[in-house]
């Protein structure tokens, strides 16, 4: 693997691939050297034009697990806000001798462009670009779904036959996209449920269900996974729904919905969560929740991520 | 052309000697932890962790486990990306225990180097020894091993196969030139 841009075109082996490294990395942090020299003598930038700290510090965490000197670049206060050019900063990074950048953009599709332009050699991870995806959330979501489900036979499996719903805000979130696609390629079936005004346009033609009743879906379907979208208010710049209680009655997991999910479903989060508007506090600290299993498995993601994009021979990897 | 070094009773003799000599330098199995490196290495582990119980029948049963030196080995920048594979250690840890480390061959030693790394960031064994079932020569870094089922000198030309029949479905050791350089 050269670069991570999608999970659109990741294959099945590579993602399985992806995964299984995951669980030796995880095993790495129960370690009382929490560290391997793989990465060491490679830089790895974080070139955030968005701010983001979780992301970011996961990132930054797991290239330093492996050994890799980490530079956080970020838009605010930089070159960047004096109107430098992605091209500049790029040819900037790759003067500096960057391997690896991981990029973070508010324009889907910014990683493809610095991964295909020729300005840069490093090998690309896309950290998030607009409304397009975060592979690597789609990743640690699988990883965890995959735990939950097989337990430590969890090596070399897909999720066959795994149904997840996915609620919220569709049409803002990368998450689902990159869920979407990376979900379908493990074998999941995937349902979107959201307000009509916040699923996509287009998204009939993916190969997922749409609904907009909450409380039918989850009575119609008994999902194994139940995976919150947080209420991106910085995005929400029209009126796509009366008010945040109206939204939390009719969408938010609250405490009477958890009660009636199946005993071993799973309540995801990517984080940061609003309490009270998408997920209640009960279902958020719930034994069901994985919240704080999905930030721990993140940086074991990463650090899978960033081994195999950085640490083979650069030629055979293209 | 193949040449048969070692056939399937050569292998388990060569393992039973080990195992008997495994317990003799470490006065009995008390403390012993058997680490096997991926892949043929960590079946050895397990045949020579077995004798090793049969021997000595009041032996702990965890002490056989894996180490992967993948992420530490120092050729990883020459090579396409390898997968790692797992590394299990027995409950009881390695911090004070005799760690034997098992591998099918020793040829230049950059693996034991890369297990060695990588048993230090486990834990602080009391020592650490090296069993292999074949050692063919060639060192490019000062290790040794300290228990050796077949010493066999051989040229960088040739090849060692061991096959196993956990893995293989057949056992024996060959030897025969490597592709390229037959002329």
């Amino acid at each position: 693997m050269r670069h991570l841009l999608s999970t659109r075109d990741l294959l099945r082996e590579d993602a399985i691939g992806l995964l299984d490294i995951a669980e030796d990395m995880s095993e790495v942090q129960n370690r009382e050297v929490k560290k391997l020299p793989t990465l060491r003598g490679k830089t790895v930038v974080n070139l955030f034009f968005e701010d983001s700290t979780r992301t970011r510090t996961s990132f930054e965490v797991a290239a330093k697990r492996l050994s890799a000197d980490v530079i956080n670049f970020s838009a605010k206060g930089s070159s960047v806000s004096k109107g430098e050019s992605l091209k500049d900063t790029a040819q900037t990074l790759a003067a500096m001798g960057a391997d690896g950048v991981v990029i973070r953009h508010s324009a889907s599709g910014a990683p493809q462009v610095l991964a295909q332009s020729g300005w840069i050699d490093a090998g690309v991870v896309n950290a998030g670009d607009g409304t397009h995806e975060h592979p690597t959330q789609a990743l640690l979501d699988a990883f965890t779904m995959r735990r939950r489900i097989h337990g430590d036979a969890a090596r070399g499996r897909d999720l066959d036959g795994v149904s997840v719903m996915i609620v919220g805000d569709v049409l803002h979130s990368r998450v689902a996209r990159s869920n979407l696609w990376l979900l379908e390629t493990l074998g999941a079936h995937v349902t979107f449920v959201a307000p009509a005004t916040l699923v996509p346009v287009g998204a009939s033609t993916w190969p997922v269900d749409i609904r907009y009743d909450l409380d039918v879906a989850l009575a119609e379907v008994r999902p194994d996974v139940v995976m919150m979208l947080r209420i991106q208010q910085e995005r929400m710049n029209a009126a796509f729904f009366p008010t945040t209680r109206e939204y939390a009655r009719q969408w938010g997991l609250d405490d009477e919905r958890l009660l009636a999910l199946r005993p071993d479903s799973i309540v995801m989060h990517p984080g940061p969560m609003n309490r009270g508007l998408e997920i209640s506090s009960r279902a958020a600290d719930s034994a069901q929740s994985t919240v704080i299993e999905q930030v721990a498995n993140g940086v074991s993601i990463r650090m899978a991520v960033l081994y195999s994009l950085l640490s083979g021979d650069r030629e055979a990897r293209s | 052309m193949a040449r048969i070094v070692l056939q399937n009773s050569d292998i388990t003799r060569a393992l039973t000697r080990i195992s008997h000599e495994i317990l003799e330098s470490n006065r009995g199995a008390d403390d012993l932890v058997i680490l096997g490196i991926p892949t043929r290495g960590v079946v050895l582990a397990e045949r020579i962790g077995a004798q090793i119980r049969q021997i000595e029948p009041g032996a702990p049963v965890d002490i056989v486990g894996s180490l992967d030196v993948t992420m530490y080995r120092d050729d990883l920048a020459h090579h396409p990306t390898r997968a790692p594979q797992r590394t299990r250690v027995p409950s009881d840890g390695i911090d004070g225990k005799t760690v034997v480390l098992v591998d099918d061959v020793l040829y230049s030693g950059r693996t034991i180097r890369a297990a060695l790394d990588a048993i230090g960031d486990l834990g602080r064994p009391r020592a650490v020894r090296l069993a292999v079932l074949v050692d063919r020569g060639h060192r490019e870094l000062p290790i040794r091993a300290d228990f050796v089922g077949k010493n066999l000198p051989s040229s960088t030309d040739e090849r060692i196969n061991v096959r196993l029949a956990e893995i293989d479905g057949n056992e024996e050791v060959s030897l025969d030139l490597a592709t390229g350089a037959i002329s």
